[in-house]
């Protein structure tokens, strides 16, 4: 079944989420999510083996051979992502049954999970896919699944940021489509291989440029990116502590993935780079992104939405590192894509405990919580730190090789704004650190639940791994090189 | 109540012929216009014009709506078993040529196969998100 894996890893989520619709038994369904996961792994990290043996892997649905038919691409960059996300999806899985218990109401919890892995198989098919169309329906299905998954928490406020981000997740879309309407007219292709080639002879053209505008501000709508990221920190702050912890690890970073696919794969480094304005746009987005969000981050009350603000402000580092465009830049959004992922993921299921064992959701309740809970206290600080970016932290390897990429091609500035912005995340990550360690608890606030063990285990894995991928940097930034090297920058180096 | 003689009769001799030439598309799809979407809005529209005419409680006790729930699953697991079966035969997923002996009846019973897959997954969500428009604030 080995060479099945590019559709497997998409299919077994998916069946998974249909099986648990149809069979909506409580404790069976965690069964079957968990077996899915596992097994989407397995066939994930077995795709990336073959890709880093045999190369691009091309495999061809229903048996249409590409261009006619679609194809699932598979190469040493997308698998990467698509086994970090697996793998990532699966932790937060094992920790989600306590979780959602308490949260959702009972007969929500199949349907969470449901839409849990119809969102995971939707992500991993935009990764594996290779058609521009395919990727937009992968992309509409996990929205759809993620408005579900926002919609669903117990604060009625979620309601409201899952419309919110129906309309703007559907423009997106929208846009994204129109993008792709004008490539398949320019090229007479919806393979992205093949318009890769059509496009290396045509004439750079109005048309043209206006598919590449679209197509970046519809996935830009996905990503967040700064003036396009109002949906974000209150579909994070809503939903169900298990729903952000995946979203914000999972769903921003394959919408840049595309992006970057788009930029580098499909339209090509000359084509999109010798564009000034381009260029421009994407940098000062990314710094004002830092800088904004940050700022914001430091005036939330809201602890999950003061992370969802800096989860904007991170991916403006990302998309830093794409506007940069050289090797050590690339690397850094590559290397960033996966830490962050980690981070987020340790923060967000640490804040989940936190709502578990006292329903905590805002700072100030979180005086004296490293005398009361100092397991969850001391895996908030870690990873809040790895966010700033303190050397021995993932956050540093990232921000090194974009610092890395911004002195290599010149440009003071943008390393003076990384030097600000990680000023900013001290400031709002100092504030809580503080309230965490140098304040005496308030009165009431007694620890209600007792946190299960699968819970603690998985936000100090998720810490631990935020320090061991900042350490030895050889499955991360070893491998992100190698996706780098073969995949986006193959022809230029 | 009794006003709507006129609407209740007609509706029903409508009822039998909106289902049929909802079979007539599902089948007729794949030589001609037509297929599981269709097929699916044109059930699922009797359905709902059964709603409007006899009034909602007695549409959910005739078509329950737990059963259009699990048509919604339901449909994509047709689907999905269509692409494992041709996984199993050693063909790509959803290669068609698997499923019999000539590929091109493969290709015939592949269609089918999925398009009904489209079909029942059609009705529930139409019916059920019609039934979930209806039966607000009734409960």
């Amino acid at each position: 079944m080995n060479e099945h894996a590019p559709a497997l890893v998409v299919m077994l989520p998916i069946i998974g989420a249909v099986l648990i619709m149809l069979i909506r038994h409580n404790n069976l369904n965690w069964g079957i999510a968990l077996l899915s996961g596992i097994s989407t792994i397995y066939y994930s990290i077995i795709l990336y083996l073959n890709a880093r043996s045999v190369g691009t892997i091309s495999y061809a649905m229903g048996g249409w051979e590409p261009p006619v038919g679609i194809e699932y691409r598979i190469d040493e960059f997308n698998s990467l992502l698509i086994a970090l996300i697996a793998i990532v999806s699966f932790l937060i899985l094992v920790y989600a049954k306590s979780s959602l218990n308490i949260e959702l109401k009972k007969n929500k919890i199949s349907t969470f999970y449901s839409m849990y892995l119809l969102c995971l198989g939707g992500l991993i098919g935009i990764l594996s896919t290779g058609d521009a169309f395919n990727a937009f329906v992968f992309l509409e299905i996990s929205s759809l699944a993620t408005y579900v998954i926002i919609s669903m928490g117990n604060d009625r406020r979620g309601l409201l940021a899952a419309y919110q981000y129906l309309i703007i997740g559907t423009i997106g879309a929208t846009l994204y489509v129109i993008g792709v309407g004008l490539i398949f007219i320019i090229t007479g292709s919806l393979n992205l291989y093949d318009i890769s080639l059509k496009l290396a002879d045509i004439e750079l053209y109005r048309p043209l440029l206006a598919s590449l505008a679209f197509i970046t501000v519809g996935i830009a709508l996905k990503i967040a990116l700064f003036p396009l990221h109002a949906w974000l920190p209150n579909a994070y702050a809503f939903a169900p502590s298990v729903g952000t912890a995946f979203l914000a690890s999972t769903a921003t970073k394959v919408a840049i993935y595309l992006l970057i696919k788009y930029l580098y794969l499909v339209y090509g480094f000359d084509l999109v780079y010798s564009n000034q304005i381009f260029i421009f746009v994407v940098l000062s987005l990314s710094i004002i992104a830092m800088f904004g969000a940050s700022m914001i981050a430091i005036f939330q009350r809201n602890l999950k939405k003061l992370f969802a603000y800096s989860s904007v402000a991170q991916i403006g580092y990302i998309t830093l590192g794409i506007g940069i465009a050289n090797y050590s830049g690339l690397i850094g959004s590559t290397v960033h894509i996966i830490n962050h992922s980690i981070i987020k993921a340790a923060i967000f299921l640490a804040i989940g405990c936190l709502v578990f064992s006292s329903k905590i959701v805002n700072i100030d309740q979180l005086a004296g919580l490293g005398k009361r809970m100092p397991m969850v206290a001391v895996c908030i600080t870690v990873s809040s730190l790895s966010l700033i970016g303190v050397p021995g932290t993932v956050g540093f390897i990232s921000k090194w090789y974009l610092v890395l990429g911004s002195l290599e091609q010149g440009l003071w500035i943008v390393v003076f704004a990384l030097a600000v912005s990680s000023i900013l995340a001290l400031i709002y990550v100092g504030r809580i650190i503080e309230l965490i360690w140098f304040h005496t608890p308030v009165g009431g606030m007694v620890s209600q639940n007792k946190i299960p063990f699968e819970m603690i285990a998985v936000t100090v894995l998720m810490t631990i791994a935020t320090i061991y991928f900042g350490i030895d940097t050889r499955l991360t930034g070893d491998l992100a090189k190698i996706a780098v090297e073969n995949v986006l920058l193959g022809e230029q180096l | 109540m009794r006003l709507d003689l006129l609407l209740r009769i007609s509706s029903k001799i409508f009822l039998p012929f909106i289902i049929l030439f909802a079979f007539y598309v599902q089948f007729h799809g794949d030589f001609g216009p037509g297929g599981g979407f269709q097929a699916g809005v044109i059930f699922a529209a009797g359905v709902i014009l059964y709603t409007i005419i006899f009034g909602i409680k007695k549409a959910q006790k005739d078509f329950p709506e737990t059963i259009f729930n699990y048509m919604i699953s339901l449909g994509v697991l047709i689907f999905t078993v269509t692409g494992l079966i041709s996984l199993s035969k050693g063909f790509n997923f959803l290669d068609y040529d698997a499923l019999a002996h000539y590929p091109k009846h493969g290709q015939h019973i592949g269609i089918i196969a999925i398009e009904l897959g489209v079909f029942v997954t059609v009705i529930g969500s139409m019916v059920s998100i019609f039934y979930a428009f209806v039966a607000r604030g009734k409960k």
